[in-house]
């Protein structure tokens, strides 16, 4: 499988009048083309920090990111690294640059020097995708954050990269609205295979995702299946993490003594184990 | 309470006007504004009027909005006017102790009114028909023929959408705060303009620290956008003449040729000044 993203020795840090603060100790990771790698911590451990480091928004202070074998820090490739791994922000607001829905989607693709005929294309294509097609019209701030955020998806779909890095993308939206963002997510995932880093604080998020990372104080703590690191649930409880519900649910029930395995994800599977027979 | 408020004075019909090129509305503007001045009798005016007239007429928006521009600066207009009749030396029609009313005061302060009319209606059609994105966007491909703010062009452009894109947040948001305010026992109604000033502070310290914030995210958005400035960028929309464009442009040059033809039509001058 090719690499997308590899991540050497990285270090990073802040330097903020005199004091120095280290967001991101000496991480190495591997993201392969077409997976889908949640990304959890605490507030602080620096997931924020690698993410605009790998968009070459910032500059390693040590080590090397390569985005399809492109090193952030070579400058003439920047631009090529941020249409191929594109990211979307937090606020849905902040991130909205035209007036017009459609014009905000081909905003990255007018960068970029795209063919206006070929914008056109890619446009209708990202906002089809998003289901966004018969907003094109609108203006952003007649629509709900979900709207909005799928909006900001397009935007960056339109310059078509091949990874999209979404930074606690639903955060600040209410439950249907993450509901209908995160669907349009997977469903990019799987049928353009785009490759996915996602970062989030609600561990139900991820409970799909091919692989989880867990990060704290700049390091990575643990990573692996999503039932690999859910099982683990006092280690990350001692990191100020908590587990998807149900698998704190299994959890409980296995310390009074039930004979069920760690790392349980959705309630089907509690389910099954609770009672084998049905 | 700030959500209804419109944003620059569009005023959106169907019409061939709108549907015009922004840079031809915004080169005719310019032109009629300077045109304006080479008209120095009746039929010069009367011609003004005449192109103007048509213009509104085929712009489809109601009289009243056009002439509410006017109201903006009618003191304007009657500081004028009544400088014109007192000052402007002529026959003596009236007396009014030192005051002294002309004949020539009379016809050119009646000339002054109409010219001044005249401009502000002619620059808020531009602004009634064309809406503040597609206004942008003829100032900036205007801008770029001209030699020397070439270079600022993109740019002035980008900050005007970017200003368009945020009034609406940070309407929004000021709306929040207030409520927020309020909420806390905060009073905005009651009190002088002085009170009423000083309570828009606390409105307006919260509003500004967030538009910092909220510029450094969006700045950080654009570059991971690409964006890099007006170099080498292509537009989901160029701007393009069509037909109706290029019969406006001859238009535009009849209405200049006829105007500047009234200053020698020597039967019909009247002297302004
Ligand atoms: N602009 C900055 N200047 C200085 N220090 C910063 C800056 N941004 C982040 N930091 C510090 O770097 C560390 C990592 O921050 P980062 O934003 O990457 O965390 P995060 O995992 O994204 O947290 P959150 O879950 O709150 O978004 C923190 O200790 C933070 O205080
Ligand atoms: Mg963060």
């Amino acid at each position: 499988m090719q690499k997308a993203i590899e991540i050497k020795n990285l270090q990073y840090k802040y330097d903020r009048d005199e004091e120095e603060i280290t967001a991101i100790y000496d991480l190495s990771l591997d993201i392969y083309e077409g997976e889908f790698v949640g990304i959890i911590g605490h507030n602080g451990s620096g997931k924020s920090t690698l993410a605009k480091l790998i968009n070459g928004i910032i500059m390693p202070t040590k080590g090397d990111i390569f985005v399809y074998g492109m090193n952030t820090k070579d400058e003439n490739m920047i631009w090529e690294i941020r249409q191929k791994a594109g990211i979307v922000f937090q606020n849905p607001d902040n991130q909205i640059v035209a007036t017009i829905v459609e014009e905000d989607v081909a905003f990255g693709p007018e960068n970029l020097g795209v063919e206006p005929s070929e914008i056109r294309k890619r446009v209708d294509e990202a906002l089809e995708k998003v289901r966004m097609s018969e907003f094109k019209d609108r203006k952003p701030h007649q629509l709900s954050g979900g709207q909005k955020q799928r909006i900001a998806i397009a935007g960056i779909l339109a310059m078509e990269p091949r990874c999209i890095i979404f930074d606690e993308a639903t955060a600040m939206l209410d439950p249907s609205g993450r509901e209908e963002v995160l669907a349009c997510i997977k469903q990019l995932n799987k049928e353009n295979n785009t490759t996915v880093v996602y970062i989030t604080h609600y561990m139900e998020e991820i409970v799909e995702a091919d692989r989880v990372v867990v990060l704290n104080q700049g390091d990575i703590l643990m990573q692996g299946t999503p039932k690999e690191v859910f099982a683990r649930v006092e280690e990350l409880q001692s990191v100020f993490l908590d587990v998807p519900n149900i698998t704190n649910l299994a959890h409980q029930l296995k310390k009074e003594g039930l004979a069920i395995p760690e790392g349980i994800l959705t309630v089907d599977e509690l389910v099954k184990n609770l009672c084998p027979s049905s | 309470m700030f959500k209804d408020i419109t944003i620059g004075q569009y005023y959106p019909v169907q019409s061939k006007i709108h549907d015009l090129d922004p840079r031809t509305k915004i080169v005719y503007t310019f032109v009629y504004i300077i045109i304006l001045f080479f008209a120095n009798n009746y039929v010069g005016y009367a011609l003004g009027v005449a192109f103007l007239g048509f213009l509104i007429a085929m712009s489809n928006i109601p009289l009243k909005f056009v002439f509410k521009s006017v109201k903006a600066i009618l003191i304007i207009i009657l500081i004028t006017v009544i400088l014109n009749v007192f000052v402007t030396p002529g026959n003596v029609l009236l007396r009014i102790g030192a005051l002294k009313v002309t004949d020539a005061g009379l016809i050119n302060a009646a000339f002054m009114a109409i010219r001044l009319t005249l401009l502000i209606i002619g620059t808020s059609l531009m602004t009634l028909t064309t809406s503040p994105i597609a206004l942008t966007d003829g100032m900036e491909y205007c801008m770029k023929v001209i030699p020397g703010v070439r270079s600022y062009a993109h740019e002035l452009s980008m900050m005007m959408t970017i200003a368009l894109r945020f009034i609406p947040t940070l309407m929004e948001e000021a709306d929040k705060i207030m409520k927020a305010q309020k909420a806390r026992g905060a009073d905005f109604e009651t009190g002088g303009i002085l009170k009423k000033a000083k309570n828009i502070v606390p409105i307006l310290v919260p509003l500004f620290i967030g538009s910092f914030k909220r510029a450094d995210e969006l700045a950080m958005a654009m570059e991971a956008r690409c964006y890099r400035g007006g170099n080498n960028r292509t537009r989901l929309y160029e701007l393009e003449y069509d037909k109706n464009d290029k019969i406006a442009y001859i238009i535009t040059a009849v209405m200049v040729a006829m105007i500047i033809a009234s200053r020698f039509l020597p039967l019909m001058r009247i002297p302004i000044q």
